[in-house]
């Protein structure tokens, strides 16, 4: 990845072209198309196991497609500079926080490890993005005394330490309380509007994506089913979309 | 169990040829080193006394009885630091390190941690793998050297104390002065050395390929002891018949 604070601090465009993988001779994915512009929020969102984590992880290049390329600012992901060359951050959905580091060590990792600059500038950078996501005071502190929610706010702050051009969002709701997941929501909306990154979120958390979303993608079964604005989703007649979207618990009727 | 070797023999071969960035990981490396001194060095101490003293204890009385009592500080001077110290040491180190390893890094890939690292374009090998393997490749042959000293002294307490074998001290370390020499030390350090790669090596495989959550976790473990404990042994026969005058 290039240095953060760079002289390119836009989003990046990003290609999925004819996307396909599978594991143990299932098909996961079946051959997805979509474009996300720079500097968009854009929203996947499908029932659990449609492969929307899956598809992240092909994107940001932790795991291979069996067909079909995704391209960065028009350069496929498989080339070997374009790691180098775009800055891209991820955060997973359990935080993914190491555990045997402090919250200040986790946030200032990325910097330490490629001694990007000096301990004292690291200190001071890891405290103005613990700031950001409202965590200031808790840099000693553990992951494991740390609740989901700030968990998943120290993986925010960790992913803008890269100061990123492209970052992507696994279920960044998921196993919060509302109000948790509403703080997560609005960062994402800080972030996007402070630094105009591209951001991915994938969530099947209804609330969230259309809070945040500027276009979403609804994946069922591998295959996208529909891609629009919010309210062109939501007014998408085909059955499976209002199925996944309307979906609530029915009660059993008595007698 | 082939791709395994396969897998095993291509994450050796990528810890070697990060070696340059020993340096730049030391810090990483005396937190293991360390850890590794910490969790086994009493083990190592009451074991190793032990060792030196049950061997005194089955062949003393037998040499004793015989009137061949002063051959017995070599003969417990020469199998320890030949054998028995860096063998069992091995296992002990497997099973209370390579264990330990082996969890630490599957619980680290079940989390998606090292997925992590991989995005902040941070290497596992350079950040997990290589301080263990550096670590516990310094350390095992250190805790066998202490071990066979330690032996040493067992077997010449036991000697001296037991009524049926009778040797003093003085008399057990001079047999064992004449009979054992610096090259059956080094032979037992370098055996303990290759342990220590295998234990490493075996166990931080397990610990990358680890699938699932707790239970996959407990698996990797269960793995890296015993795969560890088995090459050793096979190893053991290799490279004594390697090292054999």
């Amino acid at each position: 990845m290039s240095a953060p604070n760079s002289n390119n601090h836009d989003g990046v465009g990003v290609e999925v072209r004819g996307l396909r993988k599978g594991f143990n001779g299932q098909e996961v994915l079946k051959g997805l198309n979509f474009k996300v512009q720079p500097g968009e929020i854009f929203v996947i969102m499908g029932p659990s196991g449609s492969g929307k984590s899956v598809l992240l992880k092909q994107i940001i290049g932790l795991d291979l497609p069996d067909e079909g390329e995704i391209l960065i600012n028009g350069e496929s992901i498989q080339s070997p500079d374009v790691m180098e060359k775009y800055r891209m951050a991820m955060v997973f959905q359990s935080g993914a926080l190491l555990n045997s580091l402090t919250v200040a060590e986790n946030v200032g990792l990325y910097l330490a490890e490629h001694r990007l600059k000096p301990p004292e500038e690291i200190e001071h950078i890891v405290s103005r993005n613990l700031e950001i996501v409202g965590l200031k005071g808790t840099e000693e502190k553990m992951p494991s005394e740390l609740s989901g929610g700030m968990k998943k706010r120290v993986a925010i702050a960790r992913a803008l330490i890269v100061e990123p051009q492209l970052i992507l969002y696994d279920e960044p709701t998921s196993e919060l309380d509302p109000m948790s997941a509403a703080v997560i929501g609005e960062e994402i909306l800080k972030l996007n509007k402070r630094t105009q990154v591209t951001s991915i979120v994938v969530s099947h958390d209804r609330e969230l994506a259309f809070g945040v979303a500027d276009r979403i993608a609804v994946i069922i079964d591998g295959n996208i089913v529909a891609v629009g604005t919010p309210d062109e989703v939501k007014n998408n007649r085909a059955e499976t979309v209002q199925k996944f979207l309307h979906a609530d618990i029915k009660r059993p009727t008595e007698g | 169990m082939f791709e395994n070797i396969g897998e095993m023999l291509v994450l050796f071969w990528r810890t070697v040829m990060a070696l340059p960035m020993t340096w730049r990981q030391r810090h990483k490396v005396f937190e293991q080193f360390f850890e590794i001194g910490n969790a086994s060095l009493l083990m190592v101490c009451i074991l190793s006394f032990f060792i030196g003293g049950e061997t005194a204890l089955q062949t003393g009385p037998f040499l004793a009885e015989r009137s061949f009592g002063g051959y017995l500080g070599g003969i417990v001077g020469y199998s320890v630091c030949r054998e028995l110290a860096p063998i069992l040491m091995a296992i002990l180190i497997a099973g209370r390190i390579g264990s330990a390893m082996a969890a630490e890094i599957g619980s680290m890939r079940v989390y998606q941690e090292i997925d992590a690292l991989r995005t902040m374009n941070i290497n596992p090998i350079h950040y997990l793998i290589l301080p263990r393997m550096v670590a516990i490749a310094i350390a095992l042959p250190l805790l066998v050297l202490f071990a066979i000293l330690v032996g040493w002294m067992g077997g010449a307490v036991v000697s001296a104390a037991n009524n049926r074998i009778d040797i003093p001290i003085q008399a057990f370390f001079k047999n064992l002065q004449e009979v054992v020499q610096f090259r059956d030390v080094g032979n037992g350090l370098f055996k303990s050395f290759c342990f220590a790669l295998i234990i490493g090596i075996v166990s931080c495989h397990q610990g990358l390929v680890t699938i699932g959550g707790p239970r996959g976790i407990g698996r990797s473990v269960t793995k890296a002891v015993v795969n560890s404990i088995v090459l050793i042994i096979i190893f053991d026969y290799i490279l004594t018949r390697v090292m054999l005058k």
